[in-house]
């Protein structure tokens, strides 16, 4: 009997990538040594700082402490930091879809200067920031006048908060798409509208779940800074007392009157803000990591200011 | 200078990548450790030039004992799969690097080092390229600016991690002939690492084919052709059809097909190979077996079919073209096989 | 130009260009008209000032030290994140973001409470002779807090990448452990490495909220030229405020000029993707 059964390569499984190459750097008292002095740096950079924002807050007691941040100024601080990020997060988050929309899926002259402008805001000092707000609504600025003329006030009240905290985050959203939309490419887009879908259906179905994780992590350091900016701010605001003081402008009210704990207590509610953050960073990440092969690391920018 | 492998065996972790292995290369020999991925070549390269250490066994270099010297003292010339050019380097200076970073003592003067690398760059005929950047050179160039780095130290042996992998097929021949005539140049024992047989049988002097952590046959690119040791070897070097046949009374006997044979008594594994057998039109009934045509592929004067029994694998068979038309054979005609050259293997 | 498949061109250009243009590009352009509304000699006197020019000074130096110390310890942690295994890690790449995370002002009074002479670090250093609060070491130490994150956060992924296969080509061909650092590792490095510390540095020109805590601010001893524009402005100085403000701005330009280019010049080797 006659039983062809085959010509086929036999094939093995890959061989595993060596675990132990030797590396420079691999001496075990040099290596040690760094860790050591990277752990002891950490710890006194980072940690220590960080643990005594809380030591300090809790000093008097807890009933000190809730008392500080229960005060009415203090507050109202929270009040308005969290009123102003609401309304600033929305608004940037709007922007920055539309910018990466633009960036990433037409070719148009000036791309480039148009990134370079987006990215603006990171490379201005706060305080500058503050400053160009002035000379454009301020009774001594560019639209002062105007204003004037009109019975409008918009320099030390709470809109002007809102529209300096617009311009140091505008960034954030653009930035953490646009990578990722490059890298996307354009074609399952093309592919929902072949397929008969309208532009809100194929945005809504197709583009959405696709940036969802960076658009979170956008959002997550959109409100980090909005609710932690200072600089720009302290220029605008006019730190009216239960008006227009934001949580970091309190803090500073606090400190330079001598109530060291209240100073403290404010500043641990931010704390723990920035411990969220870098929580909610993680999280993001991984699960960004589980549903994508290729979980590039976003590039770092700089959250307070 | 020649190397001689001695019992190596290596893990990683749980995997053994190699298991007793033994090997000898004379001097001036030019040998290609073929196997698939995963048969534990990479791994005996990179022991060979110290990059990894054995967990038993001993590497010598002309009968003396290397297995515990640093790769740096080594003296070997390694050719990494992706080149490892140093990117921020010119060309010039990626093959200066050896001679830079010898101790002070024996560092020759910049006229010297210049002399040396320029030489090199001519004996790779890439002397005009000296100053660019390696993002600057094609896939080809690279390759043989590796090549002119690991022989600037002047190495005792010279070792090649898939020299031909990451090229163009048109690249890739031009390279292999090349790299067989450099050879003959500078005759430095040299070992390559391919899992394309075609390369192997074409370019080197001594073929050493692994599996799954083992030497399984070691010969000329002649011998392991015609006389594979395993039906492994058999099926690795080029397509073959498998049979299944007996051998009794002093003949081999497939289908209805038999022949004398000196093979022990017993069920057989029978590999023919393609260019080894007779096509005939129609059913015979003296053939090892029948099939139908599935396809034809007609390539210069000859003819790959694709046949299949039915219901059965597809089998690769070939014959010269004017036979195929004078039979008047197409797709769907049924033809009969007789082997000319049977590889026999106990089943 | 390629045509257009995709919806919505004209709405997203359109949104982002009026919004830059409102948000981004009208208040600067309000600046520098402010700005130039000034004589040639206002303008110079205002930014030449013996007070203006000592802010500089500190300012800059400051700076300097704190990205030296980036540089180093940012190379340090790089290194030892990519290249090594060790318990707790994760936390320790995760905590390199704290400074990124941290409002400034947070970050401010934390470190003028360590610092403080019933602080932490205070009561071990004043002892030392070494001041740190309410001296120009503050300012130093306020701005390498702030900016930690640059250095390694853009050597981390340089360093990843970088292909084992270099250094035992390196070591095939003679070279020692020194060697392969040296000439191997570091050049490839270097790129990132400078444009981290050109990021670290310029955040540290423009830091403000972290610095203002714990400067102490004493005109021509611990004054950053941030603090001055706000000092300017509270004294109704609008001239002075904008002079200054300007200075900033143009230096924090010409540094982000200097990056990019930097970033060109560092990728001109790279392999073509």
């Amino acid at each position: 009997m006659a039983g062809p059964v085959s010509n086929a390569l036999n094939r093995s499984p890959a061989a595993p990538v060596s675990p132990n190459r030797r590396r420079v750097g691999e001496g075990p008292l040099l290596r040690a040594f760094l860790i050591l002095l990277a752990l002891a740096g950490t710890f006194f950079l980072l940690v220590v700082p960080l643990g005594v924002i809380f030591t300090e807050a809790f000093r008097a007691g807890f009933a000190h402490y809730a008392g500080s941040i229960l005060e009415a100024e203090t507050l109202h601080a929270i009040y308005l930091t969290v009123l102003t990020a609401l309304v600033v997060v929305p608004i940037n988050l709007f922007f920055g879809i539309a910018a990466a929309w633009a960036i990433t899926r037409f070719a148009f002259p000036g791309k480039k200067l148009l990134l370079t402008a987006i990215e603006l805001p990171f490379s201005v000092s706060p305080v500058v920031a503050g400053v160009t707000y002035l000379f454009l609504y301020g009774a001594q600025g560019l639209l002062g006048p105007m204003l004037g003329a009109l019975d409008v006030q918009v320099m030390f009240t709470v809109p002007a908060i809102f529209l300096v905290s617009l311009f140091v985050t505008c960034p954030y959203v653009a930035r953490s798409l646009i990578p990722l939309m490059q890298a996307q490419g354009a074609d399952e887009e093309e592919a929902a509208l072949s397929l008969g879908a309208s532009g809100f259906i194929m945005f809504l179905r197709v583009t959405l779940p696709n940036i969802k994780w960076a658009l979170l992590y956008g959002v997550i350091l959109t409100n980090a800074r909005v609710m932690g900016e200072f600089g720009a701010v302290s220029v605008v605001s006019g730190n009216i007392r239960g008006q227009t003081n934001t949580l970091p402008l309190q803090i500073e009210l606090l400190f330079n009157d001598q109530n060291v704990a209240g100073a403290f207590a404010a500043a641990s509610s931010l704390a723990v803000l920035a411990l969220v953050t870098l929580i909610a960073r993680i999280a993001v990440e991984r699960l960004a990591a589980r549903e994508v092969k290729a979980p590039r690391k976003a590039a770092s920018v700089g959250v307070s200011g | 200078m020649s190397i001689s492998v001695r019992n190596i065996t290596k893990n990683f972790g749980d995997f053994t990548a190699l298991k007793g292995v033994s090997l000898d290369i004379p001097d001036g020999d030019l040998a290609a450790l073929l196997g698939p991925s995963g048969s534990g070549k990479t791994t005996l390269l990179r022991l060979i030039a110290g990059l990894e250490f054995p967990d038993d066994g001993e590497v010598h270099f002309d009968g003396q004992d290397t297995t515990a010297l640093d790769v740096r003292d080594r003296r070997v010339g390694f050719v990494f799969q992706h080149y490892a050019l140093f990117r921020h380097m010119s060309v010039y200076e990626n093959v200066a690097f050896g001679l830079r970073v010898l101790p002070r003592k024996e560092r020759p003067a910049e006229a010297e080092i210049r002399k040396r690398v320029m030489r090199l760059l001519e004996l790779v005929q890439l002397d005009w390229l000296a100053d660019r950047f390696p993002s600057q050179l094609s896939g080809g160039q690279r390759q043989r600016i590796a090549l002119a780095r690991a022989l600037a130290i002047e190495p005792r042996v010279l070792l090649l991690d898939e020299p031909f992998g990451a090229l163009d097929a048109q690249v890739r021949k031009d390279l292999r002939r090349w790299l067989r005539q450099l050879h003959d140049e500078i005759h430095v024992t040299s070992v390559f690492v391919t899992h394309d047989q075609e390369e192997a049988l074409e370019v080197a002097d001594r073929v050493v084919v692994m599996d799954h952590g083992h030497i399984v046959q070691v010969g000329s690119p002649i011998e392991v052709h015609d006389h594979p040791a395993t039906p492994f070897v058999c099926e690795f070097l080029g397509s073959a059809v498998r049979f299944d046949g007996v051998v009794e009374g002093g003949q081999l006997r497939i289908g209805n097909w038999h022949r004398a044979s000196t093979h022990a008594a017993g069920a057989v594994r029978a590999y023919v190979r393609p260019h080894e057998m007779a096509v005939l039109p129609g059913i015979v009934p003296e053939a090892a077996a029948s099939f139908a045509i599935r396809h034809i592929v007609a390539r210069g004067g000859l003819a790959r079919l694709e046949l299949s029994a039915e219901g059965g694998a597809i089998v690769e068979a070939e014959m010269p073209r004017h036979k195929l038309e004078a039979a008047g054979l197409a797709v769907g005609s049924p033809v009969s096989l007789c082997p000319d050259v049977v590889h026999v293997f106990p089943a | 130009m390629r045509r257009r498949v995709l919806p919505g061109f004209g709405l997203s250009l359109g949104v982002t260009l009026l919004y830059l243009g409102l948000i981004v590009l009208l208040p600067i352009a309000a600046l520098l008209i402010k700005t130039a509304s000034l004589s040639p000699a206002e303008f110079w006197a205002t930014v030449s000032s013996s007070r203006a020019v000592a802010t500089y000074k500190v300012t800059l130096s400051s700076a300097a030290w704190a990205t030296l110390f980036n540089g180093v310890w940012g190379f340090l942690m790089a290194w030892v994140l990519v290249r090594y295994e060790f318990p707790g890690k994760r936390l320790v790449d995760a905590l390199i973001d704290l400074p990124f995370a941290l409002p400034t002002a947070v970050a401010g009074i934390a470190l003028t409470g360590l610092f403080v002479r019933k602080g932490l670090y205070g009561s071990l250093l004043l002892p030392m002779g070494i001041k740190v609060a309410y001296a120009p070491a503050g300012i130093a130490v306020a701005m390498a807090f702030t900016s930690i994150p640059f250095v390694v956060r853009t050597l981390q992924p340089v360093l990843q990448d970088l292909e084992p296969e270099l250094e035992e080509a390196a070591r095939t061909l003679g070279a020692r452990d020194g060697q392969i650092f040296r000439r191997v590792i570091f050049p490839v490095l270097m790129p990132a490495f400078l444009s981290g510390c050109a990021l670290a540095f310029a955040r540290s020109l423009g830091e403000f909220g972290a610095v203002v805590f714990i400067a102490g601010n004493l005109p021509n001893k611990t004054e950053i030229t941030a603090l001055l524009t706000y000092i300017r402005l509270q004294e109704y100085d609008y001239g002075g405020a904008a002079a200054i403000a300007t200075v900033i701005l143009a230096s924090s330009f010409l540094l982000l000029l200097a990056v990019n280019a930097l970033e060109a010049w560092s990728t001109r080797h790279a392999e073509p993707r």
